[in-house]
């Protein structure tokens, strides 16, 4: 009977999570009807939204932004953030066109093509390893909050970056690169798949593996859970080496849409990341977060920029909406508590 | 008797959070320069009660009366100027401050338009110590300084504030004996000055010797109010718990057992030195003594939390080098935290999750997944075994009561099939029936051939519990007890001597 | 009592800071000939004025235990708007001054509104706002600089002024005379009046601090609306320096303000930090910048120097901070449990 009066911010937040938990309205069900609803909204405000082409076009710009969300889900599962995502993303693609323009003969076969494309992945990989291990390394060792952390890293790698390309994009793919990162699979481009496949594989690390549950657990209570027998400096490493590693594959992904590099491509996704991420029912204090909200939050932001789009509305004014969307999700999650239980003791 | 006019009075308060009643008709006194202690066991609703005299929870229904005038509603500015005054346990103060500002720190708050001059704050630090006769320098900063000095800093806070009447929230669980002379002295002094003093516990402990009334709750209600020349240690006990509960002494005599745990001259610097025992199968073996007496400290090595200097662990002869808890828990030994809520349960997250934290490693099946029937199973298993009361395994943690968050603690670490298993304060904040059966869940591990460490300063705890005690104090074992030989106040006496 | 004084100033990150501007001032100064010249000093003031006055409400906003990303935004739309008010609409210079900062200011509090009353995360509602107010600045003003600033606002401010014998100018301008008045009013602020002293309190312990009755939704939008406020004159300072509005001149200083407020001390965690700590962070920042560009390294290379300059101070800060906790005495009484997660009271009894 302790814990009945415990600080209440802890009660009505673990009474929101229950609520999150179980899925009732405001947890991903509460999302999917939004969804539907702003599907539903357009397809009759707007003529011709409701087209394969629509489809398309969503399938098309959603994978890039959605491997970003995945890359800062977990880091913010585990009560943290990594800043530094779009400038690994970046980096790792700059350097994967360095290579191949570098390695890549003037007429090259088929195979040395092959050759050389896994060679540059093969780099960027091994680039993606070194940030993560680092970042996971001081965020875990010095226990320096990570938004200071990925400030710094953010920072020094796009610095790096922009001091190596003069802030110039770098072109200069071979071709056979863009076009299986163009392709489709029926009609499903192959950025989406790999969004699909990213999706699917973090889902079952975070709720299947130790290591997810270990990260769950760390959001919550971090000392807690090393009393409990677990590394957690081990599993924040992981944290950010694995959130690095998916900035490889958006760095992959961003190659196939923009054909060239730059430190300063999809900057303005960072916010949408950790926006995208709270409004599909991440806990920005960390402890809770599933794919599946998130996903459904992508697809929302997305709808509505596409829809937007169409009505012939500034992607800015989009821009701006989707921070009131978070605001106005963010008011619902914390008012509903306190209509229920009026006079609760603060 | 004709009494005084009383400086507080509280007439049927009530306080309600949600579908619980914390507080039921409560009416107490307290008198002008009175010295009073108010006990209860965890729970019972003291904390409650302190906070709603000290404005931080307004009351369901009731009147609050000082000096005979009604002062609802009731804010904690309000509850200040009207000269009340709480030391919470924590103290509640300023760790990136100086001592003098936090003495002087309410200032800002009555005046708060006048420019803060930081020689006015010195002064009134400097007179507020004086009146308590301590020597402590006003510029050091809060954080730098010892737990019993910090609390000197929070009651000259209140003298500062002019208070009419302090609370003080278990002041004594982390003094000294030394240091608790000085508290005494200093209550002493503030009684003189007509300020009146309410000690909080949930044990009768020796600031009693100074009291002139003792007040006993329990579930919410007040029992009732004694002269506490009325009323004794056992008196007191039974009014807490509504039991009469004598644990009685389980000691036997397990010296024919194998050794499990053999413990050598171990020490680490600053926090304990030559520490040696040995520890049996089957055996409950109790570390008492006052709080840093090294007792966690030593436990935290043994779990591979603290690597020790010196000395050696070994266990079933082997010797053990410990680097991470995750060895010692592979070893073999397990540790419950005495900060359940800081350190054992994971409040926000699941109650199935918080049992299996432990044995992660080990669930894992095809492909490195946990399947999740293994994760539930294991989780109904414990719940089951240890009897807890839950919704559903899937619930927050948060929402079971204190002794079935205990519970789940001690289900995480029988998860691990541990061979030794220490407990550390394992029933601060159970109510009583959970209590026994925490003891219950104890003894039936000895039985089992698990060999157990009971840290405790209770020591009607590890008599109720143990085979034999050891009694810490400055980081080094001073003596081993057999309970039964040596009674518990005698012991008590030493331990406080 | 002497010995603890000496060894508590050695613990101020300020003298360390000093020290580190000292030893990089020698440095360049020996390396870089027209470095540690009058002139070049003042004009480096000039330049980092603007980042200094919105750091001095960072600084603010960061003792009270919160964090504010939205600043820049915030500083931009009130320096669009108001040299909108100024040009288009033709209002006098107090009036269209006054709204700037009014507008400043009400951003700022609409932050405290969503921290306090929503109870968002700093991080999180701050990264919202800044999306909200920038992305409708840009729609609205459809990125579109404004040039033809009024002369009131444009004409320079000389408060002193000397040449040296070869010929150059030398002077102390309005930006630097705010840059101080901003510093000093701020430094009063903090230390000397008690909503001040509270939001130290507050960051130190924000339970205690609403324990002792301290009003905690006023504190908060004390400190963001003062950062507001800050924001607002930084980007009307800014406008003024330079003579035109560019709606996303100042997107991005943010994250140097903040490096600048960390390095010179301030605490993320709150209740830590003093005015001139923050001076000096942006100090070092604008010498390492400056003086890079002097020695002919690339500007470019100034952001590694950043990130460098945040990675390596906060790690050291951190791990000095714990080098001295652990021992105490053996035969004293140790304060908190090992490990020292905070201790959560239990809720009653």
């Amino acid at each position: 009977m302790a814990d009945i009066g415990t600080p209440t911010t802890d009660a009505s937040l673990t009474g929101l999570m229950v609520r999150l938990q179980t899925g009732v309205p405001g947890g991903s069900p509460g999302l999917l009807g939004l969804l539907l609803l702003l599907v539903a909204g357009f397809s009759v405000a707007v003529p011709g939204f409701a087209s394969t082409g629509t489809l398309q076009s969503f399938m098309q710009q959603l994978p890039l932004l959605g491997l970003l969300s995945l890359a800062m889900l977990m880091p913010l599962i585990t009560g943290g953030l990594n800043l530094a995502i779009i400038a690994t993303t970046n980096q790792c693609a700059l350097l994967m066109v360095f290579v191949m323009r570098t390695l890549l003969p003037a007429d090259p076969g088929g195979l040395t093509v092959v050759g050389v494309i896994l060679l540059a992945m093969l780099a960027g990989i091994a680039l993606c390893l070194v940030i993560g291990l680092l970042t996971g390394a001081l965020v875990a060792y010095t226990g320096v909050h990570p938004i200071l952390v990925t400030l710094g890293t953010k920072s020094l790698i796009d610095g790096i970056s922009i001091f190596l390309t003069r802030g110039q994009a770098q072109s200069g793919l071979p071709e056979a690169f863009a076009r299986v990162g163009n392709a489709a699979l029926g009609g499903v481009p192959v950025g989406f798949l790999v969004l699909i496949a990213c999706g699917l594989l973090m889902g079952l690390v975070l709720r299947r593996t130790p290591f997810g549950i270990s990260c769950a657990m760390i959001g919550s209570n971090i000392e807690a859970t090393r009393y409990s027998a677990i590394d957690t400096r081990r599993v924040l490493v992981g944290v950010y080496t694995l959130s690095s590693l998916m900035c490889f594959v958006a760095a992959l992904v961003s190659l196939a849409i923009f054909n060239s590099a730059s430190a300063d491509y999809a900057q303005s996704y960072l916010l949408v990341t950790i926006l995208a991420a709270v409004l599909g029912g991440v806990d920005p204090f960390g402890g809770f977060g599933k794919v599946s909200g998130l996903m459904i939050a992508l697809a929302i932001l997305q709808v509505i920029s596409s829809g937007f789009n169409q009505f012939g509305v500034s992607p800015y004014l989009t821009a701006a909406i989707w921070g009131l969307v978070l605001i106005a999700v963010m008011t619902v999650q914390t008012i509903r508590p306190y209509l229920g239980a009026f006079g609760r003791p603060r | 008797m004709t009494d005084p006019v009383p400086f507080l009075r509280l007439a049927g308060i009530t306080k309600r959070f949600g579908g619980v009643l914390a507080l039921q008709g409560i009416d107490w006194d307290v008198r002008p320069g009175e010295v009073h202690c108010l006990v209860g066991e965890n729970g019972c609703g003291k904390s409650t009660l302190i906070k709603t005299v000290a404005g931080v929870h307004p009351p369901t229904t009731g009147t609050i009366a000082i000096d005979g005038q009604p002062v609802l509603p009731l804010t904690p500015g309000r509850a200040r100027a009207l000269g009340i005054q709480v030391i919470f346990q924590d103290l509640s103060l300023f760790p990136n401050l100086t001592v003098a500002e936090n003495i002087a720190v309410e200032g800002h708050l009555e005046h708060p338009r006048r420019p803060v001059s930081h020689a006015r704050m010195r002064a009134l630090a400097e007179a507020t110590l004086r009146r308590l006769d301590f020597a402590l320098d006003p510029d050091a900063t809060v954080a730098d300084l010892s737990v019993s000095e910090r609390q000197i800093v929070a009651i000259c806070r209140g003298l500062a504030a002019e208070a009419k009447l302090i609370f003080m929230d278990e002041p004594t669980a982390s003094l000294t004996r030394a240091e608790v002379n000085r508290l005494l002295a200093i209550v002493a002094r503030l009684k003189a000055d007509g300020i009146a003093v309410v000690f909080v516990s949930h044990r009768l402990d020796e600031v009693v010797e100074i009291a002139e009334r003792v007040t006993v709750m329990r579930d919410g209600r007040v029992v009732g109010t004694w002269p506490v020349a009325e009323v004794d240690q056992r008196r007191i006990a039974h009014l807490m718990t509504g039991l009469d509960i004598e644990h009685g002494v389980v000691a036997r005599d397990m010296s024919a057992a194998a050794p499990l745990l053999e413990v050598e001259h171990l020490g680490r610097d600053g926090e304990y030195a030559d520490v040696s025992f040995t520890l049996r199968r089957g055996e409950v073996l109790g570390l008492t003594g006052l709080l840093g007496a090294g007792r966690t400290e030593l436990a935290l090595s043994l779990f591979g939390m603290a690597r020790p200097e010196r000395g050696t662990i070994a266990l079933e002869g082997k010797p053990l080098q410990l680097r991470s808890n995750r060895d010692a828990v592979d070893a073999g030994i397990a540790y419950v935290s005495e900060d359940r809520l800081g350190l054992g349960v994971i409040l926000k997250q699941s109650i199935a999750d918080n049992i299996i934290l432990a044995e992660l490693g080990h669930l894992r099946g095809r492909l490195g997944l946990i399947p999740g029937a293994r994760r539930k199973a294991l989780a109904a298993e414990w719940v089951k075994r240890l009897a807890i009361k839950i919704g559903g395994l899937d619930k927050p943690v948060g929402t079971l009561s204190g002794g079935n968050q205990q519970r789940v603690v001690l289900a995480k670490w029988l998860a691990a099939r541990p061979k030794v298993l220490i407990l550390d304060s394992p029933t601060v904040g159970v109510d009583i029936k959970n209590k026994k059966g925490i003891y219950d869940v104890v003894a039936e591990l000895a039985q089992a051939g698990v060999g157990i460490i009971v840290i405790s300063d209770e020591v009607s705890e590890v008599f109720a519990t143990c085979d034999r005690v050891l009694h810490m104090r400055g980081g080094r074992i001073l003596e081993e007890v057999v309970p039964g030989a040596l009674s518990e106040h005698q012991l008590e006496a030493r331990i406080y001597a | 009592m002497r010995e603890g004084m000496l060894r508590r100033l050695q613990r101020r990150p300020e003298v360390w800071l000093l020290a580190v501007i000292l030893g990089v001032g020698a440095i360049l100064g020996a390396a870089a000939p027209g470095f540690l010249t009058l002139g070049n000093i003042v004009d480096l003031l000039e330049t980092y004025a603007v980042q200094a006055i919105m750091a001095m409400g960072l600084f603010v906003v960061l003792v009270s235990g919160g964090i504010d990303i939205s600043f820049a935004a915030t500083a931009s739309v009130a320096q669009y708007v108001a040299v909108l008010l100024a040009t288009r609409a033709g209002l006098p210079g107090p009036l269209a001054i006054g709204a700037g900062l009014v507008i400043g200011t009400a951003l700022g509090c609409v932050n405290a509104a969503l921290i306090h009353f929503v109870r968002i995360t700093s991080i999180i509602a701050t990264i919202a706002t800044m999306s909200v107010t920038f992305s409708l600045l840009m729609y609205f003003s459809g990125g579109k600089s404004l040039y033809d600033l009024p002369d009131w606002w444009t004409g320079r401010v000389v408060f002193w002024q000397t040449e040296s014998p070869n010929g150059d100018l030398t002077r102390i301008t309005l930006p630097i005379v705010m840059m101080g008045v901003a510093a000093l009013g701020t430094w009063l602020f903090m230390t000397r009046t008690p909503i001040g002293r509270q939001l130290y309190a507050m960051g130190g312990n924000p339970e205690a601090a609403r324990r002792i009755g301290a009003n905690i939704g006023l504190l908060q939008f004390v400190a963001y609306g003062f950062l507001g406020f800050m924001a607002a004159v930084g980007g009307l300072l800014q406008a003024h320096r330079v003579g035109e509005s560019v709606p996303n001149a100042l997107y991005n200083t943010e994250l140097s303000v903040l490096s600048a407020a960390v390095l010179g001390g301030a605490s993320l965690s709150g209740g830590i930090g003093s005015v001139p700590g923050v001076l000096l962070g942006i100090v070092l920042l604008a010498m390492l910048q400056n003086g890079l560009n002097l020695l002919g390294v690339s500007s470019y290379f100034f952001q590694i120097v950043i990130g460098l300059t945040i990675l390596v101070s906060t790690a050291i800060t951190v791990l000095s901070a714990r080098k001295r906790r652990r021992h105490r005495n053996l035969d004293e009484p140790l304060g908190t449990p090992i490990g020292g997660a905070p201790r959560q009271e239990p809720a009653r009894g």
